[in-house]
């Protein structure tokens, strides 16, 4: 009989791997990547092989994430990857326990003993080979870089991995702030392991024998360190196979015999290449129908240009303004009269300090030595920063340089939006001033920097990949969901065929999508006004700029210095505030100039910041990563009171009363989401009763990865996360059982169609017992409470704590007092804003009401928001300390949640007071705020108030509710002086 | 209702001549429904447009984190409502509304906001049982409730039934034939009341799919639970049913009448959980035992019959929820879902997917927090939850249900 082999092909979201099976050993394998040329590579793959086995008949099969479109139209056997996995380990390593596969954008983890379980990552691609390479490209180095010197870390900052973006918000301030790169690297890959741990095997422990496979876990050491030390294992448990890049395909390899009739290679490659692609993907329209509409196009564009003048002739007078942005860095230097004299637009290389100086040292260098540079002025993420080490002037913030670098070149301008590397900002102007701001959140981000990264995954330079988007036939309609899910489209665009020409004006297409549903959320173009006026790096890309007249239907604005509005924002702020010399470093300052940088832990409370310390050459430091001004070395204003603070003292107050009587028993209250309010309640009725009331701990970092494990569901906000790691504390602690009510219902404050827990706060505790191993029906009471209803709640706690004799009569009379320490503990918090918006009104400061829930007091929640917030010389207060002061307004929602119906009131109390104003603090994942918040802002915007909203989840990056509160600030201001000019007139 | 909305009100005059929009939710169920209204003098119509139109128009007019139903509620509306198919004087929306504590009872309110800027004077009814909204020109009279009872009930017999012939079918077509047969009847029978004789009308239809050819393959049964709309919207699941049918399956999928047991029961329950007796508890408690009555003759008939594999049994789907989650865990479908995937895991139905929407609330609870308890319970129980938005591409979600078919197979 002939002899017939098994051939495996694994077709991966970035490579192609190839084994060959002769009586079930391996005898040939490949990996190749593939560039998304997925039918292409898979055919060189097949030649290379058919050369070598010329003639010879095989049985194959096809797995991987895409290898799908090619195995359904080819006709060859398709095999699930995971399934695939499953099979190749059973094969060669019977007695592991646990498979662990890290691919280009999935991330899979098989259970292989105590019932078999097979998991793949959510929607989201965190912690993928994908997450590594972005970051790799983030940090301007390759992925063995990255490898390399996450092996000299000394330590570890936590990074989100959830998805890349949000990684990029972490690791960007720290970039900016000098951090070390060999410690940025570990954290990356630190990262990947926690969210392989959190989010995919959700509650069951990885342990036993452990393999690990997939590409990047056999390239890269730093990752694999990384895994090992987090799961404590041994030589002997980890096993990392040399075949690792190639199991899938080795498996499919041994299933090919059962599934697959033989044939050749040519005749495979038949197959392959005759596979018709079904049309399924929806197409857009060409982006310039002619080589005439796109010369139009330009022309028309090319008037906003700005004039230059030369910076070697020029004399006199000249302004400096400077962009310190997220992942660039520009500047330019202007005349009097706004002429270009120099322009920089590059790549920060995650070191904005050593750029800028070196700009500077340029500018020096060329310039006519009779221009004087009379004001400096610097924005973005790295204001600070520079501002210390480079003798800045004035720091700005992004919002107000971006408007006046718009009204420069179109002054009655209605309408700004900006897309930069990470971030997209649309401003409303009114009345010359900003009216509304639109940021977008962290997970739609990183637009302008997603098709950078796409184009180098494709192997493209950036605007060559624009480029070919222009006078694409049929682009690629790829949705408008957040970039990291884009990925996904892009895939199946290119199973089904979809040229890199079609994805490239597609990606561009779903920017503009991104922004006009997701932010900037218009139901028509009329709402955005007659003047547009566009900017920002990724503008700079004529198909994302067709993209967006196209959708909006109308001619837009782009300055021609559209990637450099930021800094030319600045130095006509210099300019504005001009003074006889700048105060930048001067030639002969930069010639010494240096620094060194130095990471910290700060001790000055339990945030415990990471700061990181710059030295510069003479002598002066520079902190950064501080949430208040202690860690700086500035001392702080004690006296200065802020309502977050005062409220989460109360409540840990309360612990220190201890019954008087003998203890019946030590029970555990959680300080998670209601306990945050109701404590007050239930300390006083366990106390009363005789049970030792113990706390769990202060919520930090740690509180969470303690819990971590045991966390089913990765898309629920933060404050539930923080909940497993509580209980964990109350083991730790030692207490006799746990006390957690399950709560439909919270208190009727009155006013409302009804007084609604949301879903989470109302059924965690039942979560919990499902998930959480050490918990039993002994050590868990969570009994339903009504606790609105006196004899009921009597009812209900002598029945869950019968076990202890308690009864319903003895209960009674400690409910009437429980009840008015709960009233007594709202009163306090009443009296104390009242005391605080006093002190602010005689000192003549604007008031803050910081509103979102009871839980939002927790440190780990807020990162420190008030205290940014009171930095910014503004008093904070809460929503519930003043959502008693009026009544419910009219409302177009059912207003059924408790929490939530105190915003509505707390919004309508702040319209009537002339200088208060409202931030919105949203957990992430918050499903019931996705209806408060327009509704809040409704209320605010009716009245003329500003909204503005603050986003919060486990990442402790402040820096996008800096911009927008110090936006707040300029707006107010704004309007204030307008308000004078009016009364002057 | 502030004066940034405008509410216009469904009245009298309207019902003459005004074209009432449905979304796409229940296609069996509410072609049916639609019927039955119809003869009451409401101009009904299902909506059945789909398409990236619909998604972008959902995207446009909702907050981006609000669930994906909402979104393409919404979106389904506003893309009929501009098609130009529809004269928008004589339009109006008409949306179900249960008032849970989940944010599904807010559905309306968001719809109206969405149209409010646009076309102010499309009415938007709200369809509920609770008295939560009154539209003059629309209300549920008696005999009409009695005629959805029994539409409900019809619906879930066809819905079992299509299931458990469409993959075995030998002629293809032929189960769609008998479905569309028996669609056309119904309504005749509603039309002239003669819906009531349940046993004769149940053999019928056993009788007449049992006649359809089919094979004897044995197949995976694969049960699909999960927050309502995605868990019986093809529009919003992508097509799961007929997808699994596709590869190879049998889509097990849990009747409407259990969602209303359980919003019956809900009521009933939280009067002992909370001791709060009111005037609605024993209406509730009454209307609650006569529709359970139903469902259990209905399951008799089908057991009788023979061919057929019935429904669970509500009261059997409780005791199947004592066992892992209280029953006070009643927003959104709540403890509904985490009985319905022990019941399957207990019958058979190892294989269960889970839809929902991303990032929907109660799921987290009884759900994905609910899985491990299950599996502990059942350690062959083989279950996949799946999120649905607008970004998750079908491939994604395929792939991961093809993951959970080749474990079914193991």
């Amino acid at each position: 009989m002939e002899k017939v082999y098994e051939l495996g092909i694994d077709v991966g979201s970035t490579t192609v791997k190839t084994v060959i099976l002769d009586d079930g050993n391996i005898i040939y394998n490949k990996y190749e990547r593939h560039y998304s040329k997925v039918r292409e590579t898979v055919a060189q793959q097949l030649e290379i092989i058919g050369n070598l086995y010329k003639g010879q008949r095989f049985r194959m099969a096809i797995t991987g994430s895409a290898g799908l479109g090619i195995a359904n139209a080819s006709g060859i056997p398709f095999v699930q990857e995971v399934y695939s996995a499953f099979v190749a380990v059973n094969k060669s390593y019977p007695d592991a326990d646990v498979v662990v596969e890290l691919g280009g954008e999935d991330a899979k983890i098989i259970f292989l003993t105590g019932g078999v379980e097979q998991r793949m990552n959510g929607s989201c691609a965190g912690g993928t080979g994908a997450f590594i390479d972005q970051m790799a490209t983030l940090l301007g180095v390759t992925p063995t870089e990255l490898d390399e010197m996450s092996l000299r870390a000394e330590k570890i900052y936590p990074i989100a991995s959830r998805c890349g973006v949000f990684a990029k918000s972490d690791i960007q301030p720290l970039l900016n702030q000098g951090a070390r790169k060999e410690d940025i690297s570990a954290s990356i890959f630190q990262a990947v392991v926690d969210q392989t741990v959190s989010g995919l095997a959700q509650g069951r422990k990885i342990a036993g024998k452990v393999l690990f496979l997939g590409g990047p876990l056999s390239f890269l050491k730093g990752l694999r360190k990384a895994f090992t030390t987090t799961l404590k294992l041994d030589d002997e448990h980890a096993v990392f196979p040399e075949l690792a890049p190639c199991f899938m395909a080795y498996g499919s390899a041994l299933q090919a015999r059962d599934l697959s009739e033989e044939m050749t290679i040519d005749e495979a490659l038949e197959k392959i290449k005759n596979a018709k692609t079904h049309d399924s993907i929806a197409v857009g329209k060409p982006l310039f129908e002619t080589e005439e509409e796109y010369h139009e196009f330009i022309k028309r564009h090319s008037r906003s240009d700005l004039k230059y003048a030369d910076i070697k002739e020029y004399e006199g007078d000249a302004y400096l303004g400077i962009d310190a942005g997220s992942t660039t860095t520009k500047l330019v230097l202007i005349t009097d009269e706004g002429r270009l004299l120099y322009q920089y637009y590059g790549s920060n290389k995650g070191q904005p300090l050593d750029v800028i100086a070196d700009k500077l040292r340029e500018i020096y260098s060329i310039k006519n030595k009779n221009i004087i540079i009379k004001g400096s002025c610097v924005t973005g993420y790295g204001e600070d920063l520079i501002k210390a080490g480079l003798g800045v002037d004035y720091g700005l913030v992004e919002t107000v340089a971006h408007y006046k670098a718009a009204a420069y070149f179109c002054p009655d301008v209605d309408f700004i939006i900006d897309i930069g590397g990470q971030d997209i900002k649309c401003f409303k102007i009114k009345n010359n001033a900003i009216d509304s701001i639109m940021l977008n959140e962290a997970c739609s981000s990183g637009c302008g920097s997603f098709i950078q990264t796409f184009a180098q995954a494709m192997g493209y330079d950036i605007s060559d990949f624009a480029k070919l988007g222009l006078f694409a036939k049929a682009p690629v309609d790829l949705g408008s969901r957040c970039t990291v899910f884009m990925n996904s489209s892009v895939k199946q665009a290119q199973k089904d065929g979809a040229s890199v020409e079609d994805i490239s004006a597609g990606l561009s297409s779903s920017i503009i999508k991104n922004a006009i549903y997701k932010v900037i959320r218009a139901k028509s173009v009329s709402e955005l006004g007659k003047n547009i006026v566009v900017q920002g790096g990724t503008f700079l890309n004529d198909a994302v700029l067709r993209s967006f007249e196209q959708e909006l239907g109308r001619n837009v604005i782009r300055p021609a210095i559209s990637g450099l509005m930021g800094a030319f924002g600045c130095a006509l702020f210099a300019k504005e505030k001009a003074k006889e010399q700048s105060d930048i470093i001067s030639e002969k300052e930069l010639e010494d100039f240096s620094y060194t940088s130095k990471n910290l832990s700060c001790g000055g409370c339990t945030a415990h910041c990471n700061l990181t310390v710059i030295r510069f050459n003479d002598g002066r430091r520079f902190v950064s990563g501080n949430r208040c001004e202690k860690g700086a070395g500035i001392k702080i204003d004690t006296t200065q009171e802020n309502l977050f603070e005062y409220k989460y003292e109360k409540i840990l107050e309360i612990e220190n009363e201890k019954p008087v009587t003998k203890v019946k028993a030590k029970v555990g209250m959680p300080l998670a989401l209601s306990f945050y309010e109701l404590m007050p309640f239930f300390h006083r009725i366990f106390t009363d009763l005789g049970f030792e009331v113990v706390f769990s701990e202060r919520s930090t970092r740690d509180t969470y990865y303690k819990g971590q494990q045991t966390i089913p569901s990765d898309t629920v906000c933060y404050p539930a996360k923080l909940c497993h790691g509580h209980i964990e504390s109350l083991f730790e602690k030692g207490v006799d059982f746990i006390f957690y009510p399950c709560m439909s219902y919270n208190i009727d404050e009155g006013g409302s169609d009804n007084h609604y827990n949301c879903p989470v706060v109302a059924y965690y505790p039942e979560l919990l017992r499902a998930n959480v191993p050490e918990l039993n029906d002994k050590n868990f009471v969570a009994p339903y409470i009504d606790i609105n209803q006196k004899r009921h709640t009597a009812k209900a706690l002598s029945r869950a704590l019968s076990a202890y004799g308690v009864t319903e009569k003895e209960l009674l009379p400690i409910l009437d007092r429980a009840y008015s320490d709960m009233v007594r503990y709202r009163r306090g918090v009443e009296s104390k804003a009242k005391e605080i918006i006093e002190m602010a009104r005689s000192e003549g400061k604007e008031i803050i009401v910081l509103a979102g829930r009871p839980y939002h007091i927790d440190p780990e929640i807020n990162h420190g928001i008030h205290k940014l917030i009171a930095s910014l010389g503004l008093a904070v207060i809460t929503e519930d300390s003043v959502s008693s002061l009026c009544s419910t307004p009219d409302l177009d929602i059912l207003n059924q949640w408790t929490y939530h119906s105190r915003l509505f009131r707390a919004a309508q109390y702040v319209t009537t007071q002339p200088d208060m104003q409202l931030v919105q603090l949203v957990s992430f994942g918050c499903g019931i705020d996705a209806i408060t918040t327009d509704e809040v802002r409704a209320i605010l915007e009716e009245k003329g108030k500003l909204y503005t909203q603050l986003k919060i989840d486990e990442i402790n990056n402040l820096g996008a509710a800096k911009i927008r509160i110090r936006s707040l600030i300029a707006a107010i201001e704004e309007k204030k002086e307008r308000e004078k000019r009016k009364i002057n007139v | 209702m502030s004066e940034r909305v405008k509410k216009t009100i469904f009245t009298e005059e309207m019902k003459k001549d005004y074209t009432i929009l449905v979304p796409d939710m229940l296609p069996i169920h509410f072609k049916l429904i639609i019927n039955i209204l119809r003869t009451y003098g409401y101009k009904m119509e299902l909506l059945q447009n789909r398409g990236q139109r619909v998604v972008d128009e959902g995207l446009k007019n909702t907050h981006n984190d609000t669930c994906y139903p909402a979104l393409l509620v919404i979106g389904q509306f506003m893309d009929a409502l501009k098609s130009g198919k529809y004269d928008v004087n004589k339009t109006a929306l008409l949306m179900s509304q249960t008032g849970g504590g989940c944010r599904a009872s807010n559905y309306i309110h968001l719809i109206r906001k969405a149209i409010s800027s646009q076309f102010p004077q499309v009415p938007v009814i709200s369809l509920n049982f609770s008295g939560l909204e009154k539209n003059p020109a629309f209300r549920l009279t008696v005999p009409m409730m009695i005629k959805l009872v029994y539409a409900v009930m019809y619906g879930d017999l066809l819905m079992l039934l299509y299931n458990q012939c469409r993959p075995y079918e030998i002629n293809k077509g032929d189960t769609d034939k008998m479905l569309d047969k028996w669609q056309n009847r119904l309504a005749k029978l509603f039309e002239k009341n003669k819906f009531t004789n349940t046993t004769a009308h149940y053999r019928a239809i056993l009788d007449d799919f049992a006649s359809i050819e089919r094979s004897d393959v044995k197949k995976p049964k694969v049960g699909i639970v999960g927050e309502i709309y995605v868990k019986y919207s093809p529009l919003a699941n992508n097509d799961l049913n007929e997808f699994l049918i596709s590869e190879g399956c049998e889509p097990n999928v849990p009747g409407l009448m259990d969602f209303v047991l359980y919003c019956a029961i809900n009521v009933v329950n939280d009067a002992s959980l909370y001791d709060k007796k009111t005037k609605l508890t024993l209406g509730y408690s009454i209307g609650y035992d006569v529709l359970y009555k139903f469902q259990k003759k209905q399951i008799k008939i089908i057991k009788e019959h023979g061919v057929f594999t019935p429904p669970h049994d509500f009261e059997h789907l409780r005791k199947c929820a004592d066992k892992y989650i209280n029953q006070g865990v009643k927003m959104g479908e709540g403890w509904l879902i985490t009985a319905e995937m022990a019941a399957l895991a207990e019958t058979g139905t190892e294989n269960i997917i889970c839809t929902q929407p991303f990032g929907c609330l109660p799921n987290h609870i009884v759900a994905k927090g609910m899985s491990r308890v299950i599996k502990q319970a059942y350690p062959e129980a083989n279950i996949v939850a799946i999120d649905y938005d607008p970004g998750a591409t079908k491939v994604n979600q395929e792939n991961r249900i093809k993951l959970m078919l080749a474990n079914a197979r193991v």
